[in-house]
């Protein structure tokens, strides 16, 4: 490598964590370490790599151009997803130009042998939803994704993260990325959280206290009893979220949860292996004392259902809470940024968050499309009837979802309630397919961003659980899920 | 990869924190699959009214920034989403310097491997030189990346922190991926002592 003497050794070489005691993130580093540039800049393999055809038809073409080849097809993964239309697949895709992106990643990936799940495939599904169902995101790898919310995957104990098209370009290239040290913050979760509350509103209340920034240049992990207690489903929609609070990514260390979700999985080890593989898992677990740059701690006991009001994730106010009051902010630069967040979603401040009304719910996404997610919202949607003046949809993670889903008759529920059941894909989450709000309509949304036009130019975007997102759907406005007594006794997973 | 070394142009500003991906090139321009321009894109729905018409009321319209190269603004920018095409969009509309008190991780380094250097600096100080490039005139500014270091003609300068790996890159022009080949020995060393049971994508039956 071109490197001056003098840059060679800038002892000493830095690791995430400090010494002693080792944090999982520290643990994945070091066995992933190709080679050292500098002190703070090492040379990660990656295990791997997910594709999909909106951040990667750049990245091809820029191999092409410099004559480099797919290092490891067999480590890389691609899905069709963030533009596929939900509705109809047996027709030509409706938009052109998103036609033809989906045809170069299919022809991309012919060329260099890489795996793609396309439109039809019965496994295709949101890239972040299809790696761990298919056991190939697991404790100890690291994962990257040309897409932000790649930390979903930590989940599992992995070092997750998005990138954008030249480094989806290097990892093609080289199956390695530069990377430097990050501080490390640890986020704990202690106490049992209440029912009706889920790892979503856990996850927004996080983004809430640590704002939208607060996390920017750290790894988290995520710790605590409550962390603990959640599924895997919860976890992955805890990681998935990490992203906004600005961090590079966020873990939990791998234990039994972990080990018995990823059992029999097609990509899981097979046997004895899995065994011998389960105990290495285990062993990547931050250790007892390991230190952390930074803590923020939480009480489950005292969460509640939450709704963002504004523009940004950090915007965001309990049910039973109001949207603010520009009086009551503390500098100009606050007050301006919430009036225009407010004007941009036509709320008048001090408005009660159950007195806002909808026009359309969306429940989907890579942060609340699992089965676990889709059970929540049946549980609420059984029996009852869509508003009338709202319209409804339910978009699966994955075709496998969505088998299992019909398999439990949770289709059915949807459809008698007048939700409409889709195929799989990102969907409405960021509404690059057909799927998309009208300016000015407002959704209650189990998705991961409430950025302006998001979800369609002019749209509304009010993040929620699943559970919050089938209740609103019935009432035609906010309403607090822990108020649906019997319904709930099913809804909580 | 594009050099950086010295550049001094005209300042524009956009006073508003966390400007996410998505105001700076929204999702119908990702469609595209070329590297090409995508400057007309940029803050596309601020930009422009329904009818197309660039909206008087968005600060970058207005006619003192028009030729600017360094976008001041405020803390956060370009959170959100990973997509490379908001790099490539401020490069399309002429700038090569974006001076904030903080940026969003992926952000930075998206735009480090396209040559647009992001210069953070303090927020007193930002503000300061936000409000400079507010004067009737305009205000140009000198970005030195070899002397890390903002400097205008008034007297004003300041330094700025850039991970030396990115401004090795950035002085050179020397693309990280040509430098990670260059470190095949060590990968290829490094693939043969991974464990065997680690997945693999092309595994038989795997999406049956």
């Amino acid at each position: 490598m071109e490197m001056d003497a003098d840059e060679q050794i800038e002892s000493p070489v830095r690791y995430p964590g400090g010494d002693g005691p080792k944090t999982a993130y520290r643990k994945i580093w070091e066995s992933h370490l190709v080679s050292q540039e500098s002190a703070s800049r090492a040379l990660l393999y990656i295990d791997l790599h997910l594709v999909h055809e909106v951040t990667s038809p750049q990245a091809f073409s820029g191999l092409r151009e410099a004559r480099r080849s797919v290092r490891r097809p067999d480590l890389t993964l691609a899905v069709m997803d963030h533009t596929v239309p939900t509705w109809e697949r047996s027709r030509p895709t409706p938009d052109p130009v998103a036609a033809e992106q989906l045809r170069q990643l299919g022809e991309n990936c012919v060329a260099a042998g890489i795996p793609l799940l396309d439109m039809h495939h019965r496994r295709q599904g949101i890239v972040h939803v299809i790696g761990p169902e298919l056991g190939l995101t697991q404790p100890g790898m690291t994962i990257v994704c040309g897409d932000s919310h790649t930390s979903t995957h930590g989940a599992f104990g992995a070092l997750a993260f998005g990138i954008g098209t030249s480094e989806v370009e290097q990892v093609l290239a080289t199956q390695c990325l530069w990377q430097a040290p990050a501080e490390t913050l640890e986020i704990r979760v202690d106490g049992e959280l209440p029912v009706g509350v889920t790892a979503k509103d856990m996850a927004l209340a996080i983004i809430g206290k640590v704002g939208v920034a607060g996390a920017q240049g750290t790894m988290v992990e995520y710790r605590g009893s409550a962390i603990r207690a959640l599924s895997m489903e919860g976890r992955l929609t805890v990681c998935n979220l990490t992203i906004e609070a600005g961090a590079r990514g966020g873990l939990v260390s791998a234990d039994e949860t972990t080990v018995r979700y990823l059992e029999g999985r097609p990509a899981s080890p097979k046997g004895g292996e899995f065994d011998r593989a389960a105990e290495t898992w285990l062993s990547l677990a931050t250790d007892d004392g390991a230190a952390f740059d930074r803590t923020v701690v939480l009480d489950a006991a005292q969460l509640v259902p939450h709704v963002t009001w504004g523009t940004n994730p950090a915007m965001v106010a309990e049910v039973t809470g109001r949207v603010p009051r520009l009086g009551d902010l503390g500098t100009e630069a606050e007050r301006q940024q919430t009036a225009r967040a407010l004007e941009y979603m036509g709320l008048t401040e001090g408005t009660a968050i159950e007195d806002i009304w909808i026009d359309r719910v969306f429940i989907g996404s890579c942060t609340n499309s699992r089965l676990e997610d889709l059970r929540a919202a049946a549980a609420i949607a059984r029996g009852g009837r869509v508003h009338p003046k709202v319209r409804a949809m339910v978009v699966p993670g994955s075709q496998s979802v969505k088998r299992a889903a019909e398999a439990e008759g949770l289709d059915r529920v949807f459809t008698d309630a007048g939700f409409e059941w889709r195929e799989a894909g990102c969907s409405m989450c960021l509404g690059m397919n057909p799927d998309v709000l009208a300016p000015g309509e407002r959704c209650a949304s189990t998705s991961n961003r409430n950025f302006e036009g998001r979800q369609g130019a002019g749209g509304r975007t009010h993040l929620v659980s699943p559970s919050m997102a089938a209740a609103a759907a019935l009432h035609g406005h906010f309403v607090d899920v822990r108020k649906l007594e019997p319904a709930l006794a099913g809804a909580v997973g | 990869m594009e050099a950086f070394t010295t550049h001094e142009g005209l300042c524009a500003t956009l006073s508003r924190d966390d400007v996410d991906t998505d105001q700076i090139i929204p999702k119908q321009f990702l469609k595209r699959t070329d590297r090409g321009d995508y400057g007309d894109a940029g803050f596309f729905a601020w930009r422009y009214d329904d009818a197309g018409h660039p909206r008087p009321d968005f600060e970058l319209n207005d006619p003192v920034f028009q030729g600017a190269s360094i976008l001041i603004t405020g803390r956060n920018f370009g959170c959100g989403s990973s997509r490379e095409h908001a790099v490539w969009a401020l490069l399309g509309m002429g700038f090569r310097a974006v001076i904030a008190p903080s940026f969003a991780d992926i952000f930075t380094v998206n735009s480090l491997q396209n040559g647009l250097l992001p210069v953070e600096l303090p927020a007193l100080l930002v503000a300061q030189l936000s409000a400079r490039a507010k004067s009737p005139g305009g205000h140009r500014l000198t970005v030195d990346l070899p002397a890390q270091q903002v400097r205008d003609g008034s007297g004003l300068s300041a330094d700025f922190v850039v991970d030396p790996f990115w401004k090795k890159c950035l002085l050179s022009g020397r693309d990280p991926i040509a430098m990670a080949l260059s470190q095949e020995e060590a990968i290829a060393e490094f693939e043969g002592s991974r464990p065997d049971w680690r997945p693999v994508t092309t595994g038989e039956g795997l999406f049956s």
